[in-house]
């Protein structure tokens, strides 16, 4: 309780009017103390306690500045009469060195609590609850050094009044507040996205950076070992594509789209090569974005693209919805041979089994077994034990 | 009677499912459909019941694997359009398979009638399907009921007469 201080209860300017209880006592710690029967005022900083009437007559009273409250919490306890009642817990910071005289300067407690013979009003309690979270205190010191010049002093009497209506609680209060926690979080996000920005163009420089090592390293040959510079090369490959093609340079959709689709061609040629022609859309996706760094493009962009694609690789959607990029020289009867023949060679293939074998994914791999079968070269066995595959024996039977 | 000789697709997985393939599918209802008609004669049977779950014909238990009820009616939808085989019941739940189609019948009964004139004399549908006179025909053992559709077609073409006598039947050929 040693955070108190003895002052006079008056409002200093900005301060503001927010709640006020009657028969209230003060609890240092858990300890009762002498302070009974008394009425707190609440205002934007601080908290009052005063004998009846003190408060009016602006004697000095006790008095808490709120930025020492951490935080509150509450306790129900049993009343004799009326039930139960509840008192609210004030966590405290240790008091400041420059704190006036007050009450029980000796106490330890790091806590008070605020009961009353009935509990605490409902309004109160709420109020208190806001007030402190509102952290109005730390607002006001900013603006007192703006506001404070003497020709405002008079508008401020008016606005006081007008902040003391504002500063109200009720559902307006909580709106108000609402919007202030809202208003923060959105400068928070600018913020942040300032700071991707700046990374942004950071990546070009890097890029730019590893250009210039790369080119170096490719003219002093023979002092690097080829081992180490193929595994630069290697880093400098996992950066990505030099000049993503990005939305700002171009100013029609179309042609944005047909120069993405041509990047996005020539960067996946080899790759879709190594995983047999065939690569789903979700790969792409991540492969595509991966190499991109930064200037991530959004599914529909990259959709789009791939539609535009002509030339060795071409969209394609199979009947059952899936959508893939395959080779133009990659061609369903081939890819029916190829199935069959792994079919063949473990007798029957479940889904899983053939993506495992081939390193694809199960949408592909289903994808090939499907089309297998279309082509009539494999034959489906479904049991409770799940979707095999088996050569299509029923046309093509083994000659005996 | 002999072991049944199942043919070599009773024991591949596929041959229980439905191929989507459509060639496929053809080919494999018309290997089940052939396996029903030499199953049935193997065991002389005439009549089908879709829900018989353990049939070793539906059923195969070395390899776990059964003919779905929807697949069954399939096969049995692809006899009746050959003439082997007719629904017994509105839900076409069972059914009536004969090896021969009913015309196919009539006119080995009516053949087997000529050469051994009997024409205008009566027979009873006993001495027709398990008489000692027909043990050669290969219409000995047929299913009264089938024997009896398959007069029916014949009576339609005026070639005999089916009498009904005390609950059973008998039939007088012209």
């Amino acid at each position: 309780m040693n955070r108190f201080a003895y002052i006079e209860a008056r409002l200093n300017p900005n301060e503001s009017f927010v709640s006020r209880d009657r028969n209230v006592k003060i609890y240092d710690g858990d300890q009762k103390t002498e302070f009974e029967e008394g009425e707190v005022v609440l205002t934007s900083h601080r908290l009052f306690w005063g004998r009846p009437g003190e408060i009016a007559r602006a004697a000095v009273t006790l008095c808490l500045p709120l930025h020492y409250v951490i935080s509150l919490s509450e306790e129900t306890t049993a009343s004799n009469f009326f039930g139960r009642k509840t008192r609210i817990i004030m966590h405290l910071r240790p008091p400041q060195a420059d704190k006036g005289p007050g009450p029980l300067d000796t106490s330890r407690a790091a806590h008070i609590k605020l009961s009353g013979k009935n509990g605490l009003s409902v309004e109160f309690h709420s109020a208190l609850r806001e007030t402190i979270s509102a952290r109005v205190w730390e607002v006001m010191i900013t603006n007192e050094m703006v506001i404070s010049s003497p020709e405002n002093k008079a508008a401020s009497g008016s606005e006081d009044r007008l902040a003391r209506i504002q500063k109200r609680t009720g559902i307006g209060g909580i709106e108000r507040h609402l919007e202030a926690k809202a208003k923060a979080t959105d400068e928070n996000i600018a913020l942040a996205f300032q700071d991707l920005s700046v990374l942004m163009a950071m990546a070009k420089d890097m890029v730019g950076l590893s250009k210039t090592i790369s080119g170096k390293i490719r003219e002093q040959k023979g002092e690097i070992s080829d081992d180490e510079t193929v595994r630069f090369k290697s880093y400098l490959l996992s950066l990505g594509i030099d000049d993503p093609v990005t939305r700002d340079n171009f100013t029609s959709n179309t042609a944005y789209f047909n120069s993405l689709a041509q990047q996005i061609c020539e960067m996946l040629l080899d790759p879709i090569e190594e995983h047999g022609g065939m690569m789903s859309l979700a790969d792409v996706y991540c492969r595509v974005n991966r190499a991109r760094g930064l200037e991530l493009l959004s599914p529909e962009d990259l959709l789009h693209a791939c539609e535009q694609l002509s030339g060795p690789i071409r969209l394609r959607s199979f009947p059952s919805g899936a959508r893939v990029l395959q080779l133009e020289s990659h061609d369903d009867a081939l890819i029916a041979i190829d199935t069959l023949e792994q079919v063949q060679a473990a007798t029957s293939l479940a889904v899983e089994e053939l993506a495992k074998n081939l390193g694809i994914s199960l949408l592909l791999a289903k994808e090939r077994l499907l089309v297998a079968e279309r082509l009539g070269k494999v034959c489906r066995d479904e049991s409770v034990e799940g979707l095999r595959f088996y050569p299509n024996l029923l046309l093509h039977p083994v000659e005996n | 009677m002999s072991d049944f000789q199942w043919p070599w697709e009773y024991t591949f997985p596929p041959f229980f499912t439905l191929q989507p393939h459509e060639e496929t599918r053809q080919q494999q209802l018309k290997v089940w459909a052939d396996l029903f008609l030499k199953y049935l004669k193997h065991l002389n049977r005439f009549t089908l019941s879709i829900n018989e779950q353990n049939f070793p014909l539906y059923h195969n238990e070395t390899l776990k694997r059964r003919l779905s009820p929807e697949l069954i009616l399939l096969i049995l939808e692809q006899l009746q359009q050959s003439g082997h085989a007719a629904p017994l019941d509105k839900r076409r739940q069972e059914w009536q398979v004969y090896w021969y189609t009913l015309e196919e019948y009539g006119n080995m009964v009516y053949d087997w009638i000529q050469e051994t004139g009997q024409t205008n004399s009566i027979c009873t549908l006993y001495e027709i399907a398990s008489g000692e006179n027909t043990t050669q025909q290969s219409f000995h053992g047929v299913d009264e009921a089938v024997l009896v559709n398959a007069l029916r077609l014949l009576e339609e073409k005026g070639r005999c007469e089916l009498i009904e006598m005390d609950g059973s039947h008998g039939v007088k050929f012209f």
